[in-house]
């Protein structure tokens, strides 16, 4: 029989440590809500020998502003905190949105940003253990969910939607590693496409801990949007999300950041809309023309083309939200 | 009881109230008690009783088979096939055995609730039993702890020799797909339906062509029929795979001891445990006791004992300790039932001005391996059509086995029907309502209920506001749409009920129905309680105990109709009795003793009497015990099949859906369903309601999102889980206007009949033909996901008809 260690960190440097110490018997793995996790324990994807409870790690807590640095959220900070922060809202609603509309009340209430980040795709087949351990994906995805662009070796998406608003607000996110060595990676970079024969989908090292996100300060006439496309309201995965944030002087757009989730392997930048878009007002067409720039490319499998169009939906929807 | 019971003539109001009543004279036997009253000269029956257990349920205390814990008990866990389609060449259970807190390891020699060989020598040199789907039950370990359990059945080594295998209903159409069984099957019916008609050809994997069941079946010749049409129209239609997902699993806790084998099951009907523990362990039945306190859901697929069952009794008796085999979520997906998926091509032919001259259907589904995935009666017994062919033909794949589900095959059956019967009505210019009011016109108290249900659907949908098809200019547009619902009702032929007055003046009833979860125990103390003059939550009521006077099945729509006129009789049995005792102590004839408000007394003399528990004491009564059965429905049935007696009468019903379709995203939203039902006479129109909110919503989880995912390559259930196994939540629940009339159909003591099914029946029907009257176009295939609903807004001109006119 299986059985584990629990250790609850009371600093970052202890959780480094210990992370940095291989276990007696197996894997050693950071934990902050869980809910991924027991997950993917329970579908025996994955069987730690030791987990390092992170939730009592004060100082990875906290929503905090910071008057030209922008937004420091603390990987502990749940979704429901940051769907219910005022002065986020309000800052940030696609952001606020995105926190909003993820999972379920109760799982929002228990779910963290920095696991949120770091969770395993969804994927019909990573999460059975018989095709996980036959690392048998690529070719034969029956689901109606995966990638339609970045798809030739695997429809695999990343399976955050927070992550959607935090790339289109140009967010970072901070890490520590031994000896207290910092880094701090964008958002772009430190998202990796699902892989089985990674044990993550980030740049996060094994000895490393996620401790926060960073989101630079929204410069005045700073619009934003986002939208959630699901079969179901009341809790689904999402078809595709998107989130749009535009600055605009004299209502012509001056920057543009328009961001999808679940259509590629990481949440993609649509910068051929988002170039469209310079320069000018928004209106019903010009959303329409950048909402159809956004989908030239896709490539979806014959299973998962309808997405095109819901994602081409969307786009226009949420650049025409953005403005309103 | 029997047919010669003597029987008397009596003139009973009979019919709709408030729409219809008239005199008939029915032939009655004699013992029967007096015709009750309309609802509204009553005081318990018909009013909204609060669950009488309600508080233990949502406290916690009650206890389901879930909750069962006994001393000693053991935890079994399944080893299940992790091939689509094999024979087993060994099997190695000694490091399983050797781990520890392993009490027991036992291999499954015959796989049951599948499709059998007609000629089982065909196989009768297999050493273990042919693997058919991935997931199928082969061996259960049972250990001290849930844990042991798990980590040893993994240790279970299997050796497979692999067979081809076919997942889907198309690739096990074709003429060189993998044979799922090497010869022909059949599979008898269980106690809660289902099954196959018996004897069919069977080639490859298909087996039929089964024409009718359940009253169903061909008449008049459909070639002429045809050839009177002035128009014709020929569809397809198609339906998913849909698991019952009950909130609680299968399961079920054997304890095996050399005098009884004690069985706590979650089961619809306790003594078909206790028959298949019988047969399988050759046991007497009276060794053999069922106790089912609450089951938490069933919808068709919990008879039986099921290989689960019968694995923890093996491991039961093998142990020498009580043995739990609980299944998980993923199991429960795979391995213990679902609604088959359907493909049925309708063919109807109508005169200019709506009249039927013909329907052909010829229908496939796939149960995976098990036999029985038609698509109901309602073709033949719904409407007035001279000339009806069905055939229908069961498809066998590498996939869990169908169960009873909920209406089973109707559902399917009334989905492509009355989606077709709207096509042919905008076809002719008639109002799809109006065509209804036509054609269904069969002399029976369904037709009669829906005559009555369209006015107030329709009063209540607002259907004369109902616009043309894709009247919005705007993305998301929004339709009305009605169809028609029609299920048996059925009575359990063997109802007993036993009725117990004590001493203390408490009253108990009696008989082994169990609930699961329709609400058993407070429509037997209403009527229990109605007969008294108590109350309902004064009454105990005993139930789920294979001990006790045999019950009804919880299947089929039969619990309330088959137990309220058992429990009514008994009750009315144990009055008399009492009557007969206190009528002295009042100087009064025992006729003239009334009991009521609590109180017995003399007819018209309330001051002269007692409250009811004096009364008790007074006339000294220790215990007074009276049984009776559920009679024959007056007028007899259509067809008995063992204890499931069908009524020549039916079950009626209809819905109308107003939807919004966002037509860029191809998402249905279900904005408002107006649910008009009969049941007969309404017992207890809160339950009533709260079954049809039930029906409603499985039908738009039915319609909109769910359905089972197999992988080709394997045979894997993909979403076996409810994560990825969608199904409606809270948000996509539509607001649902519930109306249910009073059907005073005389045809038992207390003209009760079901409701569970005929809710279930018309609802994605109803969505679909709003779907077309919101976009202008039609859904044909199920479950209407964005992938579907985009697809069929792209077609340009689908239809296939002959104008003949």
């Amino acid at each position: 029989m299986s059985t584990l260690q629990w250790i609850d960190a009371r600093s970052v440097e202890e959780a480094v440590a210990l992370l940095a110490t291989p276990g007696a018997h197996g894997a050693t793995i950071a934990k902050a809500g869980g809910l991924d996790l027991l997950d993917l324990m329970k579908e025996g994807i994955v069987a730690p020998a030791r987990i390092v409870n992170l939730q009592r790690i004060d100082a990875l807590r906290g929503v905090q502003f910071i008057e030209a640095a922008g937004l420091r959220l603390g990987a502990l900070t749940t979704l429901a905190e940051i769907a219910s922060d005022a002065t986020l809202r309000r800052n940030y609603p696609a952001l606020a949105e995105a926190a909003a509309h993820a999972a379920t009340p109760q799982i929002r209430n228990a779910a963290t940003i920095g696991g949120n980040l770091l969770q395993r795709p969804r994927c019909w087949y990573f999460r059975n253990q018989l095709f996980h351990a036959a690392r048998a994906e690529a070719g034969r995805d029956q689901s109606q969910y995966g990638a339609i662009f970045d798809n030739a070796e695997s429809t695999m998406v990343h399976a955050s939607t927070p992550a959607t608003a935090l790339l289109a607000y140009g967010a970072s996110v901070h890490v520590v590693g031994k000896q207290g060595k910092t880094r701090t990676i964008a958002l772009g970079d430190f998202l990796l496409p699902p892989d089985f024969d990674r044990d993550r989908d980030t740049t996060l090292a094994s000895d490393e801990v996620l401790t926060h996100v960073s989101v630079p300060a929204v410069a005045a006439h700073t619009s934003a949007a986002y939208h959630k496309q699901t079969e179901r309201d009341s809790y689904d995965w999402p078809i595709c999300d998107v989130a749009v944030v535009l600055t605009t002087k004299d209502r012509r757009v001056e920057t543009a950041r328009i961001v999808a989730g679940a259509v590629a392997p990481v949440p993609r930048r649509m910068t051929a809309s988002e170039n469209l878009l310079l320069g000018r007002e928004i209106d019903e067409q010009l959303a329409a023309e950048a909402a159809r720039l956004a989908v030239r490319d896709a490539t979806p499998t014959q299973r998962n083309g309808y997405k095109v169009q819901v994602l081409e939906t969307v786009v226009r929807r949420t650049i025409l939200g953005a403005m309103r | 009881m029997s047919a010669s019971d003597p029987r008397e003539d009596r003139t009973i109001l009979t019919g709709i109230v408030g729409d219809s009543l008239q005199s008939v004279t029915r032939n009655v036997p004699v013992e029967e008690p007096p015709e009750l009253p309309p609802n509204s000269e009553l005081r318990v029956i018909g009013k909204r009783v609060n669950r009488v257990d309600a508080v233990p349920k949502v406290t916690g205390q009650a206890r389901y088979t879930f909750d069962v814990q006994l001393p000693g008990m053991l935890y079994g866990r399944i080893v299940s096939s992790t091939v689509p389609h094999a024979r087993i060449k060994s099997i190695d259970t000694s490091a399983a055995e050797a781990y520890p807190g392993v009490r027991a390891v036992h291999i499954l020699d015959r796989i049951l609730s599948i499709a059998q060989l007609r000629d089982p020598s065909v196989e009768a040199n297999e050493r273990y039993p042919l693997v058919r789907y991935h997931g199928q039950p082969i061996a259960g370990v049972a250990a001290t702890s849930m844990r042991a359990a798990k980590a040893a059945a993994k240790l279970v080594r299997i050796e497979y020799e692999r067979l081809p295998h076919v997942t889907s209903l198309e690739a096990a159409m074709q003429a060189d797909a993998p044979v799922v069984f090497a010869g022909p099957t059949e599979q008898a019916a269980t106690a809660g339906g289902g099954g196959a008609a018996p004897g069919l050809p069977q080639e490859g994997n298909l087996r039929g062509p089964a024409r009718g069941g359940l009253g169903g079946g061909p008449r008049g010749d459909v070639q002429q029929g045809f050839a009177h049409a002035d128009h014709i129209l020929t569809r397809e239609y198609s339906t998913q795979v849909q698991t019952h997902v009950p909130m609680e699993t299968h399961g079920l806790v054997a304890d095996w001891r050399d005098d009884e084998l004690t069985l706590y099951a979650s089961t619809q009907f306790v003594l078909s445990v206790r028959d298949d523990a019988a047969d399988i362990f050759n046991l007497p039945k009276d060794k053999i006791r069922v106790i089912s306190e609450f089951t938490g859901g069933g919808f068709g697929a919990k008879f039986g004992i099921g290989n689960y069952g019968a694995l923890a009794i093996h491991l039961s008796r093998k142990a020498r300790a009580p043995v739990r085999v609980v299944l998980d979520r993923r199991e429960e997906h795979v391995s213990v039932g679902n609604r088959p998926s359907t493909i049925q091509r309708i063919k109807l032919g109508a005169k200019r001005d709506g009249t039927l001259t013909a329907l052909q259907v010829e229908s496939y589904g796939t149960g995976g391996v098990a036999a029985g995935a038609g698509v109901g009666f309602c073709h033949s017994t719904m409407y007035s059509i001279p000339n009806v062919l069905t055939e229908h033909y069961d498809v066998f794949t590498d996939a869990g086995p169908s169960a009873a589900f909920r209406a089973p095959g109707q559902v399917q059956g009334i989905f492509a029907l009355e989606q077709a019967l709207d096509e042919m009505a905008h076809t002719l210019g008639v109002d799809p309502l109006a065509l209804r009011e036509k054609i269904d016109t069969n002399d029976g108290d369904d037709a009669r209920a829906r005559k009555v249900e369209r006015r107030i659907g329709a009063e209540r949908a607002g259907w004369a506001q109902r616009r043309p098809p894709a009247a919005d200019p705007g993305p998301v547009k929004r339709g009305l749409g009605v169809a028609q619902s029609q299920w048996v009702y059925i009575v359990h032929g063997t109802t007993t009920c036993e009725i117990r007055i004590r001493g203390d003046g408490s009253v108990a009833a009696i008989t082994s129905a169990p609930d699961i979860g329709t609400g058993t125990r407070t429509i037997m103390a209403q009527t229990v309680a109605e007969e008294l003059g108590l109350r309902a939550e004064a009454i105990e009521i005993r139930i789920g105990d294979s001990r006790y006077p045999a019950g009804p099945a919880a299947g089929g729509s039969r619990v309330t109709s088959s137990i309220t006129p058992a429990a009514r009789n008994a009750t009315h049995a144990a009055a008399r009795d009492l009557a007969t005792r206190v009528a002295p102590l009042l100087d009064a004839k025992p006729e003239e003793i009334v009991f009521q408000d609590g109180r017995v007394f003399v007819r018209g003399r309330s001051d002269r009497g007692f409250t009811f528990a004096e009364a008790v004491r007074q006339a000294g009564v220790d215990e007074i015990v009276h049984r009776a059965d559920r009679r024959e429905d007056y007028d007899g049935y259509r067809a008995k099949i063992g204890d499931l007696h069908i009524s020549k009468q039916a079950l009626g019903g209809v819905q109308f859906a107003q939807i919004a379709v966002d037509t860029e995203t191809g998402v249905v939203k279900v904005e408002r369903v107006v649910a008009v039902h009969d049941c007969g006479r309404p017992i207890n129109p809160k339950l009533i309601e709260s079954q049809i909110y039930g029906g409603v919503i499985q039908g738009v989880s039915y319609a909109l999102y769910e359905e089972r995912h197999l992988d080709p390559d394997t045979g894997v259930h993909l979403n076996a889980n409810i994560d990825q196994y969608k199904i409606v939540g809270s948000r996509e629940t539509p607001d649902i206007e519930v109306h249910v009339i009073e059907q005073l159909g005389r045809q038992s003591s207390t003209d009760a009949r079901g409701v569970a099914e005929p809710a279930n029946v018309a609802t994605a029907a109803a969505i679909a033909n709003a779907f077309y009257n919101a976009t202008g176009k039609r859904i044909r295939t199920l479950p209407m996901t964005p992938a579907n609903v985009l697809a069929a807004l792209r077609v340009e001109n689908d239809a296939d008809d002959e104008d003949l006119a």
